[in-house]
């Protein structure tokens, strides 16, 4: 599959132009408020290319899920295009279903199966005969190391085994693109690590690409080639992670906080007091790195120090970024 | 994290033309009868953990049912009636009432993302699920007409007419189960439908038709359980008119064949919005 779309020279795996999608007003009820209109995507322009890991990072409600619905042909967009290795899948959408694998938030198709037969069943749907879909659940199951709970219900699982189990499904009868929904939602360092890896590998050896959608800005600094920052149903931003960090660049992040209270008699950090954006016992500076490092030299040396109860010291961050951009939510990316 | 950079991968580089002729090959698209086999599969599989409970209900009713209208009925044409009225009220249970709450949960969950994100034929899907949840219920019919024969004094000698009746009464059931589950705008709709639907067939089914006011016959004339109902219950005679049963479950087939296509439209529906 990969190979014929090679051969065919596609750079460009999804290509989207002008999309748009409004939901109409919902006119309230006897004891139910109305919700007025929401374009929740409003002329999102993306190109992801072969390979990538592509991300689509913004708070909740930024439209992540719909766009990503849009793509999957699974919601009809008002205006504009998705063309996906080449089809269509505005006019198409049943397509969509043969170039790539959806790993959605929802699991309740799969809750009441066993992990071995969800995974089996996901590949058959998937055109595959019973022995490769047999063989390719066994592969998958063992290299995400789910062999152990193979035999047991989705439903009696922890949310983040269940994440890794929907993650396997999506895996099996492999597919040119990946397209997952915060695949990685409850899982611990070790289930990441084994998405993250199996990603890796794919990626090495068919060429494939994923489109992540995320609101966890620590993921997207460290997975990430490029990422689409979503704020209100538009792109605001489309970098790389670096690139967009590039933007707030020459700053640095200096986070300060006191014991008791700053100790304000020490003049530079008077000086310090009007600059900070102030929390209670903590401060948080973005300074330039000359200034940072006298900051630093300043609060870890004489009396200042014996105030001090912690700091960090740190490049900026996709939050910074997404603030730096105009980004409307204060709250809803997380660091983790 | 990744430690492979784009560039080096395979078609990654950037050297290539993007002057494409023409779309990339698909992927396969599923055929009919192995996905409606795997679906079918899974779905039996989902029925044996989670719906035993409810299939014991489901024929601890029937059999109720049978009990409580014995001290009703006197025997011959409505003890026929009877027994076969409550024997298909499993098929109804099952079929109608679990199918539609089953699909209308899958629908308001965002369950149904999953198969159609996946190249699978919505026949396959509507008719996997349909078909297991008939299958499901073929113990309890037997079950409740077993114990419902000896109980009125009725033969078994043409039991096996049921290995017909459940299939085909299950298809028409099972598919309208299905189509109100897609088609209720909320979950709770569905379970209220399927519950209506199966009300609807334990009193039109069970109670003896000589007895009901002219408007209710029509009713019971539309609902199509009545023709698995019917078709049982001529079997019991000495001779029976095996054209009549013939053409009874043909009826089934029909409905079957017309509700399961109007299943399959909802879940086109349901799956792109």
């Amino acid at each position: 599959m990969t190979r014929a779309g090679q051969a065919l020279g596609y750079d460009e795996v999804v290509r989207v132009r002008g999309l748009s999608k409004t939901y109409p007003a919902i006119r309230g009820r006897r004891g139910t408020p109305g919700t007025p209109e929401v374009r929740a995507t409003d002329g999102v322009e993306l190109d992801v290319r072969r390979g990538e890991v592509f991300g689509l990072l913004g708070p909740n409600g930024a439209g992540k899920s719909t766009l990503v619905r849009q793509l999957t042909g699974l919601l009809r967009p008002d205006a504009g295009s998705v063309e996906i290795l080449g089809h269509d899948i505005v006019r198409h959408p049943e397509r969509a279903a043969r170039i790539l694998a959806y790993l959605g938030q929802e699991s309740s198709a799969l809750d009441e199966l066993t992990v071995s037969l969800a995974v089996e069943t996901t590949g058959r749907l998937r055109g595959l005969d019973v022995r490769r879909a047999r063989a390719e659940r066994d592969a998958v199951l063992e290299e995400l190391g789910l062999t152990p709970i193979a035999g047991r219900a989705l439903k009696k699982l922890s949310g983040g085994q269940r994440r890794l189990a929907c993650f396997a499904a999506a895996l099996v009868g492999r597919r040119p693109l990946l397209v997952l929904d915060e695949p990685t939602t409850g899982m611990d360092p070790v289930a990441r690590r084994a998405v993250w890896a199996a990603v890796d590998r794919r990626r090495a050896e068919d060429g494939t690409t994923v489109l992540l959608v995320t609101h966890n800005v620590i993921e997207a600094e460290t997975v990430l080639d490029r990422v689409a920052v979503l704020d209100q149903g538009r792109v605001i931003a489309c970098d790389t992670p670096a690139g967009l960090k590039a933007r707030v660049a020459g700053e640095v992040r200096v986070e300060l906080v006191w014991r008791e209270r700053a100790p304000l008699e020490v003049p530079e950090v008077a000086v310090l007091r009007e600059r900070a954006a102030r929390s209670g016992r903590r401060w948080t500076l973005r300074l330039a790195p000359e200034e940072a490092r006298a900051v630093v030299a300043t609060v870890t040396g004489g009396a200042a120090f014996a105030a001090l109860d912690d700091f960090t010291l740190a490049t900026p961050s996709l939050e910074d970024v997404y603030l730096a951009l105009g980004g409307e939510a204060r709250q809803g990316l997380v660091r983790a | 994290m990744s430690v492979v950079p784009a560039e080096v991968l395979p078609g990654g580089s950037r050297a290539v033309p993007e002057t494409a002729s023409g779309p990339a090959e698909l992927g396969p698209r599923a055929r009919l009868w192995p996905s409606l086999a795997a679906v079918y599969r899974a779905q039996l599989s989902r029925a044996r953990v989670a719906r035993i409970p409810l299939l014991f209900v489901a024929t601890f009713q029937s059999i109720g049912i049978a009990v409580m209208m014995r001290g009703v009925v006197e025997g011959g044409d409505e003890a026929q009636s009877v027994v076969a009225g409550s024997s298909v009220l499993v098929v109804a249970y099952v079929a109608l009432n679990l199918l539609s709450q089953y699909f209308g949960q899958l629908r308001a969950s965002g369950g149904l993302d999953h198969y159609a994100t996946l190249p699978v034929p919505p026949a396959a899907v509507v008719l996997g699920a349909a078909a297991a949840y008939a299958s499901f219920t073929v113990p309890g019919t037997l079950v409740t007409a077993v114990f419902g024969c000896v109980l009125f004094g009725l033969p078994l000698t043409n039991l096996w007419v049921l290995l017909a009746v459940v299939p085909l009464a299950g298809a028409a059931l099972a598919g309208l189960g299905a189509a109100c589950g897609l088609l209720a705008p909320r979950p709770e709709l569905a379970t209220l439908l399927g519950q209506l639907g199966m009300s609807a067939a334990l009193l039109l089914g069970v109670l003896p038709a000589g007895r009901m006011p002219e408007v209710i016959r029509l009713a019971r004339d539309l609902l199509p359980s009545t023709y698995g109902v019917e078709a049982y219950a001529r079997t019991f005679g000495p001779h029976p008119d095996w054209a009549l049963v013939l053409a009874d479950l043909g009826v089934c087939a029909g409905v079957g064949v017309v509700s399961l296509a109007v299943a399959t439209r909802a879940y086109r529906r349901a799956a792109v919005r």
